[in-house]
């Protein structure tokens, strides 16, 4: 069975999806076009979370920070030094997958749950120390920046802005899980040792692996810093893992295009309940149990038994 | 050492003490029950907060340390009974879901206990300072000290001198057979693992009456555990430690000499450990 020729129906899902997600802004107030920006910034964050937890059988707890470390360089840089944006977020983009790789050399050498333990340690270490180096990251106060650009200043400009960016993103990296190197991530995933006996280097792969959905983290805090224009310890808080991570299980893990799904669900569902509580931190939590006990395919993954089930 | 007073060597194995104790709990359930436990830094928390009410009531300090224990046993059960017992042997959505739960409870305490930071309050003899070579130093840290190595030997005792120890030891390695025997397997881990949801409570009573109780104290606490016992080894006693003692140790020296990367000076060597041992140091494979 060939997983990689994309059968026709999936195809269409997406083209459609791709199409709502460019055509509904026009028609959606200002406020519900940020929120939209937000969900596909996030869904990238979701989808770096599915190349480990779902194409390397690797679930991280720590993208989240490295997410917000490219945030953090971005809006520093714009605030610090007032160059280019572009350039703080090139900058923010390399920090993040400098970070990654660092993390990546420690992380592949374990799996299952230390492997979410360590992630979630590395990860913990990032926000520690950009709460206490006040001198460089404001503390709990944060830093507020200067990175969106005065002709993306208008909601709708900035969310097609976002849209084009996404849209490469998502190609690049469906092509990578797809690639002879993603499918190899796949031998590993369901067997480490067959892999290894059959001659290809694990650690390296893992490592890789583990760079690259941190670059793609970079990219999505870069935009975010774009998007908020401010960074606080928040930004790179377990809380920000934890989203990214129920974003693709939501969504569906080994899905990729789920991860769009699981953030306009999450976000969708954040914006909703804050009209009514600001408890959005239990919500989140009673989601991720709710989620665990009752639907850990998420969405895609449930669609995609459903239809295994009628042809088969 | 240049830079490190004894005074700061006793805080660090103070804090090194509290740490075993909610550490111990962790890996307790972590070695013996294959569950992460990712809401073990809200059952400290949740512990802290019923010792202060307990105590801040009462007046008084064991009364705060049992109501502590008690009510973070209640919470494990539940916790087990309540929602666990749907994803066993799905070491993932175990994780998460405790994940979830953390998050649940930190809120919750949130809500009813706000942002303001508590303090438990100590008894009346094991306030002020003792003097010693020297030196003052606080009585209540050395109480502490003193507990760690209590609750060490206790549990070296009870798993490998009792009868539940050893029920609980060979259920760890097979549990059909144990089953087969006509033993309630079942009750067992899950005494286990009310046990250790205790040890995270006595560990918020006592840590609460020094470093505090404030709502993000619950992460501090688990990723300090976190370290422990990936440094010790999963389910090691030992392990938890010599784990605790290096990581109570190293943030002190960080605190001291590097304040703003304190973290960084307990990870670094965790880092170093992790690349020798991917077990840990007392960690055998499952």
């Amino acid at each position: 069975m060939s997983t990689d020729a994309m059968p026709r129906l999936a195809l269409a899902a997406v083209l459609l999806g791709a199409l709502a997600f460019a055509l509904v802004p026009l028609i959606l107030p200002t406020y519900q076009v940020s929120i939209l920006t937000e969900v596909l910034i996030y869904a990238v964050l979701a989808m770096s979370v599915d190349v480990l937890a779902g194409y390397t059988g690797r679930t991280p707890l720590c993208l989240g920070a490295v997410f917000g470390v490219s945030t953090y360089v971005t809006v520093y840089y714009s605030s610090t030094f007032g160059g280019s944006p572009y350039v703080g977020m090139a900058l923010g983009v390399l920090a993040a997958t400098v970070i990654a790789a660092l993390f990546a050399l420690l992380a592949i050498r374990t799996s299952g749950v230390y492997f979410l333990l360590l992630t979630l340690a590395l990860g913990m270490i990032v926000w520690g120390i950009c709460l206490r180096w006040t001198s460089i990251t404001g503390g709990e106060n944060g830093i507020r920046g200067n990175v969106r650009p005065a002709e993306l200043a208008a909601h709708l400009p900035f969310y097609y802005v976002v849209f084009v960016a996404v849209a490469v993103v998502t190609f690049v990296m469906w092509r990578f899980v797809h690639s002879p190197f993603g499918l190899t991530l796949r031998g590993i995933r369901d067997s480490e040792s067959r892999m290894r006996a059959l001659g290809y280097n694990v650690s390296l792969h893992m490592f890789i692996a583990f760079t690259v959905a941190g670059l793609f983290s970079g990219i999505a805090g870069a935009l975010y810093a774009m998007f908020n224009d401010f960074v606080s310890p928040s930004t790179v808080a377990l809380t920000q893992s934890v989203e990214g991570l129920l974003m693709a299980i939501t969504g569906g893990i080994g899905t990729l295009f789920g991860s769009f799904i699981g953030a306009l669900a999450i976000i969708g569902l954040e914006n909703a309940v804050s009209l009514y509580t600001e408890r959005w931190q239990t919500v989140l939590g009673v989601a991720f149990i709710v989620i665990m006990i009752f639907a850990p395919e998420g969405i895609l993954g449930g669609i995609k038994t459903l239809l295994a089930r009628k042809r088969g | 050492m240049s830079g490190l007073n004894a005074f700061q060597l006793l805080n660090g194995l103070t804090f090194a003490a509290l740490l075993f104790i909610v550490a111990s709990g962790f890996t307790l359930i972590f070695g013996l029950l294959r569950i992460v436990n990712l809401a073990h830094g809200a059952l400290y928390l949740l512990g802290g907060y019923a010792a202060y009410a307990t105590a801040s009531a009462s007046g008084s300090f064991l009364a705060g340390m049992l109501a502590a224990m008690l009510a973070v046993a209640v919470m494990g059960l539940v916790l087990d009974q309540g929602l666990l017992r749907f994803v066993r042997g799905h070491e993932l959505r175990q994780v998460l879901l405790t994940l979830g739960v953390g998050l649940v409870l930190n809120d919750m305490m949130l809500v009813v206990f706000g942002g303001d930071t508590y303090t438990v309050p100590a008894p009346e003899f094991l306030r002020g300072a003792l003097r010693f070579a020297g030196m003052f130093y606080p009585k209540y840290r050395l109480f502490v000290l003193v507990l760690g190595i209590v609750i060490f030997i206790l549990l070296w005792l009870l798993l490998n001198r009792t009868r539940l120890g050893a029920l609980i030891r060979a259920g760890v390695d097979d549990p059909e057979t144990i089953e087969a025997m006509g033993i309630n397997i079942r009750r067992i881990f899950l005494l286990t693992f009310m046990l250790g949801a205790a040890l995270a409570g006595l560990g918020g009573a006592v840590g609460g009456a020094f470093l505090t109780l404030y709502p993000s104290a619950d992460a501090e606490i688990l990723v300090f555990s976190l370290a422990v016992v990936i440094i010790g080894g999963r389910g090691s006693l030992v392990g938890a430690a010599v784990g605790a003692l290096m990581v109570g140790m190293l943030n002190t020296v960080g605190q001291v000499m590097f304040p703003e990367f304190a973290y960084f000076v307990i990870f670094g060597p965790m880092a170093a450990i992790l690349a020798f041992r991917p077990l840990g140091l007392f960690g055998r494979t499952a």
